[in-house]
């Protein structure tokens, strides 16, 4: 396990330093001089290089690619070109919508996959099973910022139970949270239904194995049989999906704060974009992959350690 | 096999439609005529019209053209590469090509592809050709494991020793035995990933970054309906009604067609 | 031991059944599966009930345990100590299942949950049934471990399923069905999976613990040489139903249905073999070493693994010679490097003084694998898979395929087929065929008749015997199987551990072992009366 752990470790450094070369050399191809961006098209050549030296932007690539590492690795984003601001104190700000809307979201999608998958599997071909089975098809096929535009016309719109957009802050977590249902609501729904799939088909599969038949041998019901034997082998390759899905649910919470214009880090990325603010979109697009990795990493302690025969090696 | 015949009536829909939008359309969507904007579905417009007053039927025929493309071209792009990739890494089983290849594709993996996406079309500048890129490029990993994980198994089964001791080649052994024996995979993942590329485009599109104007699309649609849903919900309704159809039947093709084709049940049934 | 006369029950009073199936008929779907099976056990008693694949053995024993597919439907009578238990519901059979009945299973790798400890796998059964607090139970479920062979002091039940071997394993396996102590154990092809060395320990564990509790076992399996030396009577079954039943000393003895004496025939059947005179050396091997990098520990790498550890053995033209040992000896990697597919790490193979591995050698030497459902692509038609080697060759003129499927019982008109359209043994046929279509000088046997039935079996030794003869093959025959190796060799060769221990004329070795590993095997092979 140690030694597994140390070669993921490895990895992941690897790839973090990949995708970081990887980034920077996409956002120094852009088109565009964020200096001359700033200024405005009349600006003064003289002033336009004046900027660029205080921002930085004179030095050659590698410097400044090392100088941003080195920052990073310090907690140090950088300076907003825009705002002048840390970047880190911004992501700080628009974390607090991002993050809570994300886990919320996960929660939500959880909690409505477990008994949806358990209840199909284990009714197999009956109603139970092929309701589920029909609302995860549509699930998957439901863009969510559609679906969220349809719940703000019922839910806001018409019924008026919540607002259709807009986040008041935590100073009252009701209401914050309040605000945040809606969107997480319309991210939720696709990953439960993914989820569900894949917790109905493992299940199904381990239902067919040989060591539930033997449980059953030993007089187990089929209850205690699914509790005790079937689950726990059958969430493995759930929390695998959960993992990989993590970055899709990132993107998707991203254009869920267009539609409810909640001041999270997607909108921090787009106003950066439109606003050549590159040290932002450079910092925060960082940030996301980290976070992919990172949950990447620990689903994939996870399932090691979920597995005795994998946890020996 | 209900599954299959809806999945492929759907998804054999939405082609005609974008097909039949090359030659006609019930009317034109580049006329705008404001005094009869958002009307309601009716006799002359089936579906209604848009805020400018264009025949939101046309719309969705010919958005449907650029869904179709550009999530078809993404996947062409994802198996074009990604397969070929795949082969070669089983072929090369745990030596270093294998190596090379998994983690470049972990690599690609780990980026959340909708920012990448984002990030490819902002600097890129928004665009049918840079979404089928940035599409397509996370198609490119999927394809790779698929195929090297369905070739594994395969590397090990005893025709591939006796296509061995008859003196084939790694990469002729791949092409003859190998890939013929994952193409049901593929083309259920196909389906799967062609659905997906028509999620993502429309949400690009949504977000301005996918097909600018005057090429139509349902994500375009659906950002443009996005202020008017009070006014006229026909105009938010259709569009999305429109990709969850198409998204939907190709889902079911890809069901169907790996109930059909799947290999374990082939032997199941001998 | 010998059969018959060693329980009460043979002569004397016949005291109650402990379990009578009578006319019990199945069907699964439209599927008819058992046809009117009536049978009785007494307490204490074994019963084997034998027959090949797909005679309903394994249906009979789901059919007492109550664990039926979805689908099927069961009439008649399965009354355990006078109890029918057919129309009891689920939860009436929970009760009785691992507690008044245990089950053993066929496969013991994928039996065990591998998330669970042994222990606590076993003391499972106990908890459900007595409602034990969990440390009497782990207490109580070391000790049934312990009576099946696996001593806590050596194999700590704090272990997981994958740390144990084989037979290991199936201790474990029995330990969870004796360990309510059960009237009836139903064991279904216990050793079917195992080792030869293995399974003969396991079946002494099995008879003993039946003895040593009283239990009755109904013993499911299709070796007939296993059901005469551990059986006290014997059903034989054929499509659903039971054609032959007795006292297996006297149902072996007088064999008085065809059916049981054609599996008798059939499991030691040694076709005729034409005497041969070998000619010049054709395979030479030297100290061949195949090893693999070692099982990462940590950091460092645990010590390589020789797969096959300097290994030397001629085969002269003309020659039949077999290799025999047990699974992970390195038998089937020795195989892979004799065709040119290993890399070597120390020594060399010839085959007519040219090194293995390239075009013209491996035109002198083609294969017929184990598994008849493996061994072809499943996309071809036969034609085409038959021809492949022809790709060393170039297509001689003419139509070779038509022959060649001739040559082996088949017909021209085949070749435009799928291999599903065909039978286990007709897919050994095919791969024959295909081994032989370029004429090699030597032809490998990798345990090509180890997944057919034994009639199917018979027939295809016949087919090699004939073909071998009528073309001058030389022919390597590996195998786990010492019967068969020992019906179509001259000369045989003993592997353990990566190194031949053991060769010399069959008779030679198998009448008087040499070496105590091959009078082990010899002696843990089971036997038929009269048989090989």
């Amino acid at each position: 396990m140690a030694a597994y752990l140390f070669r993921r470790l490895v990895i992941v450094a690897l790839s973090l330093a990949a995708a970081s070369v990887a980034i920077f050399v996409i956002i120094e191809i852009a088109p565009g001089d964020p200096a001359s961006f700033m200024l405005g098209m009349n600006a003064r050549p003289d002033t336009v290089a004046a900027l660029r030296a205080e921002l930085g932007l004179d030095l050659p690539p590698v410097q400044r690619y090392l100088a941003w590492v080195g920052g990073m690795l310090r907690g140090d984003l950088g300076l907003s070109y825009t705002y002048r601001a840390p970047v880190a104190q911004m992501v700080a700000e628009r974390a607090q919508v991002s993050l809570p809307l994300t886990l919320y979201a996960l929660a939500l999608a959880v909690l409505i996959a477990l008994p949806a998958g358990i209840v199909a599997a284990t009714h197999r071909g009956r109603a139970a099973d092929l309701s589920v089975v029909a609302g995860t098809q549509l699930g998957i096929a439901v863009p969510n910022f559609w679906f969220a535009m349809l719940l703000v016309l019922l839910f806001a719109l018409k019924l008026r139970w919540f607002g259709a957009g807009g986040f008041p802050g935590w100073s009252d977590p009701g209401m914050a949270i309040k605000a945040l249902t809606l969107p997480a609501v319309a991210l939720a729904l696709p990953q439960a239904a993914i989820l569900a799939r894949v917790l109905r088909s493992s299940l199904i599969d381990i239902l067919s194995e040989d060591f539930i038949r033997t449980a059953r041998a030993k007089g187990l019901s089929r209850r205690q049989t699914l509790w005790r034997h079937g689950l726990r082998a059958a969430l493995i390759p759930v929390l695998t999906i959960l993992g990989l899905q993590f970055s899709f649910l990132l993107a998707g919470a991203i254009i869920i704060e267009q539609v409810f214009f909640l001041p999270g880090l997607g909108r921090l990325i787009f106003q950066a974009i439109t606003q050549r603010d590159l040290i932002v979109v450079e910092s925060v697009t960082m940030l996301l992959v980290f976070s992919v990795i990172v949950v990447n990493l620990l689903t994939d302690i996870a399932y090691v350690a979920a597995d005795p025969r994998l946890r020996s090696r | 096999m209900k599954t299959l015949a809806l999945g492929a009536v759907l998804s054999a829909l939405m082609v005609a439609a974008a097909l039949l939008s090359f030659a006609w359309t019930p009317g034109d969507v580049t006329t705008v005529d404001i005094p009869a904007r958002l009307q309601p579905p009716s006799a002359q417009h089936w579906l209604g019209t848009d805020h400018l007053g264009r025949d939101m039927l046309s719309m969705i025929m010919t958005g449907a053209r650029t869904s179709l493309a550009v999530a078809l071209v993404a996947v062409g792009i994802g198996m074009g590469v990604g397969v070929p990739l795949g082969l070669a890494a089983a072929a090369r089983h745990a030596g270093p090509l294998d190596e090379v290849i998994m983690r470049m594709n972990d690599l690609v993996f780990a980026f959340p592809s909708l920012v990448i996406a984002i990030l490819i079309t902002a600097i890129l500048g928004p665009g049918a050709i840079n979404a089928i890129l940035a599409i397509g490029i996370f198609n490119i990993p999927v394809f790779a494991r698929l195929t090297r994980g369905a070739a594994l198994p395969l590397w090990r089964r005893d025709f591939i020793l006796a296509a061995r001791t008859a003196g084939k080649s790694a990469p002729r052994i791949s092409a003859e035995h190998i890939l013929p024996n994952v193409t049901n995979l593929l083309i259920v993942q196909g389906t799967i990933q062609f659905s997906l590329g028509i999620l993502a485009e429309a949400g690009l599109s949504y977000v301005g970054l996918g097909a600018q104007p005057p090429m139509p699309s349902w994500g375009r649609m659906l950002a443009d309906a996005q202020t008017m849903v009070a006014l006229a919900p026909h105009v938010a309704i259709i569009p999305g009604a429109a990709i969850v159809l198409t998204v939907l039947g190709l889902n079911l093709l890809g069901d169907g067609l790996r109930d059909r084709l799947d290999p374990r049940l082939e032997r199941g049934a001998a | 031991m010998t059969a018959g006369g060693r329980h009460p029950s043979a002569v004397g009073r016949k005291p109650a059944p402990l379990l009578r199936i009578a006319n019990l008929s199945l069907r699964i779907g439209s599927k008819r599966v058992l046809d009117d099976v009536s049978l009785d056990m007494a307490p204490g008693e074994i019963l084997a009930l034998t027959g090949e694949s797909g005679s309903g053995k394994s249906m009979t024993a789901l059919s007492v345990m109550g664990l039926l597919p979805g689908a099927a439907t069961a009439t008649g009578t399965v009354a355990l100590n006078g109890e029918d238990l057919l129309p009891l519901p689920d939860r009436a059979m929970n009760a009785r299942r691992g507690c008044d009945i245990g089950m053993v299973f066929q496969e013991p790798m994928t039996a065990l949950n591998p998330f669970h400890r042994i222990g606590d796998q076993v003391a499972e059964t106990l908890r459900i049934h007595r409602a034990m607090p969990r440390g009497q139970a782990r207490a109580q479920a070391a000790l049934t471990l312990a009576r099946t062979g696996l001593d806590p002091a050596q194999v700590s039940p704090a272990r997981y399923p994958h740390e144990l071997s084989g037979g290991q394993r199936q201790r474990v396996v029995i330990a969870m069905a004796i360990a309510m102590r059960p009237r009836l154990l139903i064991a279904d092809e216990p050793t079917t999976a195992l080792d030869v060395t293995t399974q003969a320990q396991i079946l002494d564990l099995l008879t003993g613990l039946v003895r040593d509790d009283g239990m009755g076992m109904l013993l499911i399996t299709h070796d007939l040489a296993v059901v005469a030396q551990h059986a006290d009577r014997i059903a034989v079954m054929k499509d659903g139903a039971i054609v032959e039943m007795g006292a297996t000393g006297q149902v072996l003895a007088q064999r008085s249905h065809p059916y049981t004496q054609a599996l008798f025939d059939a499991s030691s059947y040694r076709p005729a073999l034409a005497p041969r005179a070998p000619g010049a050396p054709l395979l030479v091997a030297r100290d061949v070493v195949r090893s693999y990098a070692g099982a990462r520990k940590g950091l460092r790498r645990a010590p390589a693994i020789r797969a096959v550890d300097g290994v030397s053995l001629t085969i002269a033209s003309g020659e039949r010679v077999g290799l025999v040992g047990e699974s992970g000896c390195g038998k089937s990697t020795l195989t892979r490097a004799i065709l040119g597919l290993e890399p070597l790490q120390g020594g060399s193979i010839t085959i007519g003084g040219q090194p293995v591995g390239t075009p013209a050698t491996r035109r002198q030497m083609q294969a017929v694998f184990q598994d008849p459902y493996g061994s072809f692509n499943p996309r071809h038609r036969v034609g085409r898979l038959v021809s492949e080697p022809c790709h060393l060759t170039g297509l001689p003129p003419g139509d070779p395929i038509g022959p060649a499927l001739t040559e082996v019982g088949l017909s021209p008109e085949d070749a435009r087929r799928h291999i599903h359209a065909f039978s286990g043994g007709q897919r050994q046929r095919i791969a024959i065929a295909r081994a032989l279509i370029i004429r090699p000088e030597l032809v490998i046997f990798d345990e090509a008749v180890s997944a057919l039935d034994v009639r199917v079996r018979a027939r295809i030794l016949d087919l090699i015997a004939l073909l071998t003869d009528r073309h001058g093959l030389t022919s390597l025959f590996i195998s786990h199987d010492l019967s068969v190796v020992r019906g179509v060799t001259d000369r045989v060769l003993v592997m353990k551990s990566g190194k031949i221990v053991e060769q010399g004329p069959t008779g030679a070795v198998f009448d008087a072992p040499q070496h105590p590993y091959t009078r082990m095997l010899l002696d843990a092979a089971p036997r038929l009366p009269g048989g090989a």
